[in-house]
Order: structure tokens, then sequence, then C-alpha cells
């Protein structure tokens, strides 16, 4: 099925007014395949048809679900595990020793797709509970997409799921296994919430130790990209920490933040381009 | 050049794991079956077992046992790789002795996850 001019600016057309997120060439090449679920269950028979259906708005969910449809939702457990483990050796300690009066940490995962980044974070409390007792950890996910986000709040995951980027006994230890599937053990459920949230939104008066935002800013254009560095710098902690995907960076794209001297890949208030030096009090 | 030894009596799931396994630079071996796995090993230890369970002749269980059992010092890492995808047999597999354990259908990422954790990727 070819995916004409005109439909495919129908389509971004759409993303960009209910994401504010650009429908990339990446993400062109894959619309078949990611609109096709949406034509089988609604027995809509060819592209050009539901492009119709759309500009007509004849459905007002039909919208919704191809948004939903074209957002990628790729993600894994530890994905990319280099992160992870600066956040382990690091970036967690760091902030350790800042509250250690407050012991209390607030993490966001923005962008987390289907929950496995935010549960990934909960594990590594999991892993070093000793330091990280009577803490309270609070541990926020949030995507735009509503589908992603009822997945998330459930922790049940497929067998596929389960195994991507955990070792087996990471898996037996953190999953119970159900009839139809892997669900997230209690003890780390306890640990994190979701939300639907658009980053571009205004973000209130949250305030976080860390936000991770990786592999979501790549989708906007340059100024939808700087409004969102700008969201994610009025939550951050003046002290605390931005972790960006591994091919992003601040660098000719925000004045909010500056990379950490000392830990690649983490970034950090402009105001403070230091690691952790003081607490702030929260 | 790190090398591995898939044991599996499916030939599309042999193919298939040597295709993931070659672009991750190992060196690749099959067997069809337990036995034919154990007289490899006994001729050149791998660095890795990629192991299905069910098979005919010896089964990837009592492969798994008489490789731990046989005390050979190069004993390679061993890896399941099964549709047995239930907590009874993942428990039995690590408890006789295997490194990971990998649930069919899986995934270049998966598979190449798991060969790092077990230290040969």
């Amino acid at each position: 099925m070819q995916v004409s001019d005109s439909s495919s600016r129908v389509l971004a057309a759409l993303l960009q007014s209910r994401t504010g997120q650009q429908l990339t060439m990446s993400r062109r090449w894959r619309i078949e395949t990611a609109l096709s679920s949406v034509l089988r269950e609604r027995n809509i028979p060819t592209l050009d048809r539901l492009i119709s259906m759309l500009i007509a708005k004849e459905d007002p969910f039909l919208a919704d679900e191809v948004v939903e449809a074209l957002l990628n939702n790729e993600t894994y457990f530890f994905r990319d595990r280099t992160p992870f483990d600066v956040l382990a050796r690091d970036v967690l300690p760091q902030l350790a020793h800042a509250r250690r009066d407050q012991r209390r940490l607030r993490i966001w995962s923005a962008g987390c797709s289907t929950g496995q980044e935010a549960y990934s974070l909960a594990m590594l409390f999991d892993e070093d509970r000793e330091r990280w007792k009577d803490w309270k950890i609070e541990i926020l996910g949030s995507d735009v997409s509503q589908k992603v986000i009822d997945k998330a709040r459930a922790g049940r995951y497929t067998q596929f799921e389960v195994q991507r980027g955990l070792a087996i006994r990471q898996t037996i230890r953190w999953f119970e296994e159900e009839e139809d599937g892997w669900t997230v053990a209690p003890h780390l459920k306890s640990m994190v919430r979701f939300e639907t949230r658009n980053l571009l939104d205004p973000q209130g008066a949250r305030q976080f130790d860390l936000v991770l935002c990786r592999n979501v800013l790549l989708y906007l254009c340059k100024d939808k990209r700087r409004q969102a560095f700008d969201r994610l710098a009025s939550v951050i902690a003046s002290d605390g920490a931005l972790l960006l995907g591994a091919g992003e960076t601040v660098i000719g794209q925000t004045e909010a933040f500056a990379a950490d001297r000392d830990i690649r890949g983490i970034y950090r208030p402009a105001a403070l381009q230091a690691p952790a030096r003081r607490a702030t009090g929260t | 050049m790190k090398r591995c030894l898939i044991v599996d009596d499916s030939k599309v799931i042999r193919k298939v794991a040597r295709h993931i396994l070659e672009t991750l630079q190992f060196q690749v071996e099959e067997a069809g079956d337990g036995r034919e796995a154990m007289s490899r090993c006994e001729e050149d230890m791998p660095d890795v077992v990629l192991l299905d369970w069910n098979m005919p002749v010896m089964s990837g269980m009592e492969f798994l046992q008489l490789l731990r059992q046989s005390g050979h010092a190069d004993q390679p890492k061993v890896v399941f790789c099964t549709t047995e995808n239930d907590m009874a047999h993942i428990r039995a597999a690590l408890d006789a002795g295997a490194d990971e354990y990998v649930m069919k259908p899986f995934d270049r990422e998966t598979l190449q996850v798991k060969l790092q954790l077990v230290g040969v990727a």
C-alpha cells in the first residue's frame, strides 16, 4: 500500500495537533504497518478511506485511535543498560547524599510508553534495598497515550516483553506468573504511579530530583523541543538531573540545561552545572 | 571470536538463531539433539550453548545435567531457549546449572542482552 504525500500530510497534521510530535521520516515508513490494525479492527478497506473519514470527522474516536497507532511505543526493561548503570553508580548516590535529611526522592519517567522504564527504575532501588531502606521513593511515569498508560498501570506484560532487557533471575524475582502473562510484583508497583500527560503542557508546581526523558524529544520540532526543555527545567530541582536518550543532547537546543562536567549523559539545570552540591529543602 | 553451539531439533530455529548470532560476531555450530551436542562439546568446548528443551534422542535438560557433571573445567555458559515458558521449568533449568533462559519467541535484542548478561557478548 503506497502512502501518498497528501495522506501523510493529513496524518502529520493530526499527530502534530494532538501531541506536538512530528511525523518523522522513520515514522512515515511505518505508517502502513502502524495503521493496519486500525483498518482491520474497523473494517476500513483502504488507507485513503481512513483519511477521508478523518477529514470528514465521521467518527470522533477514530482520530484518537490513529494517533495512538502512530506513536512509537518501542521500549524494554533497562533499555540501553548503560544509563541505568550511570544512575546506580553516580547519580543516585549523589542524590542519596543530597537528600539524606528528607529521605525522599521523586523521579519522573517522561514519555514512559508501556512503563518498562519506570519499573526499571523501581528495580534499581530494589536491587540496592539496604541503601534505600526507610526512604520514600516516588516514581511517576507519564505518556501522551492513554492506551500505553493503561498497560503500564496494569503492569502486565507478555512473555516476549518480560524478558526483553532482564536476566531470568530478575524476571522471576520481580514478576508473578499468571495464566496469560507476567505481572509486576506488588512491592515494585507500590513505588510507581502513572498518568496520561503531554510533556508540552504546563507541569504545575510539582518538582523532581531526577527526570528521564529518553527518545521523546527527537520527535518534536525545534520550537516544541525548546518548549519541552523549558517545561522540564521548571520541574527539576536546582541540583537535580536530566537524563536524555543516547543520541540526544541539549547542545544547540536549549540554554535551560548544561551537560554535567563529570557524568556523561547527565544534564543539569543551567544555573548549576556541577553535580549535586545543595539540597532544595523540598 | 566467541563460539556458540546452537542445539535445537528445528532447522528453522537454528537458521534464525544462526543469523542473529552471526550478526553478533559469533562463530556458530549446530547440533540437532542433546547427544550430538555432547559429542561436539567433547571435541571442542564452545563458549556458550543455546539450548532447546524438547528434542529427540536426548533432551536439553539431560544434556545440561550431563555437561555439568562431566567434570570439564572449561564449562560453557548455557542459555536455554525454549517454548517451556512457565516458572517451574525456569527454576528447574537454573537449578540444573543453566545461566540464562530465553522464552520463545524472541528477537535479536533479547538474545543479545541475554548473551551480554552471561558475559559472552
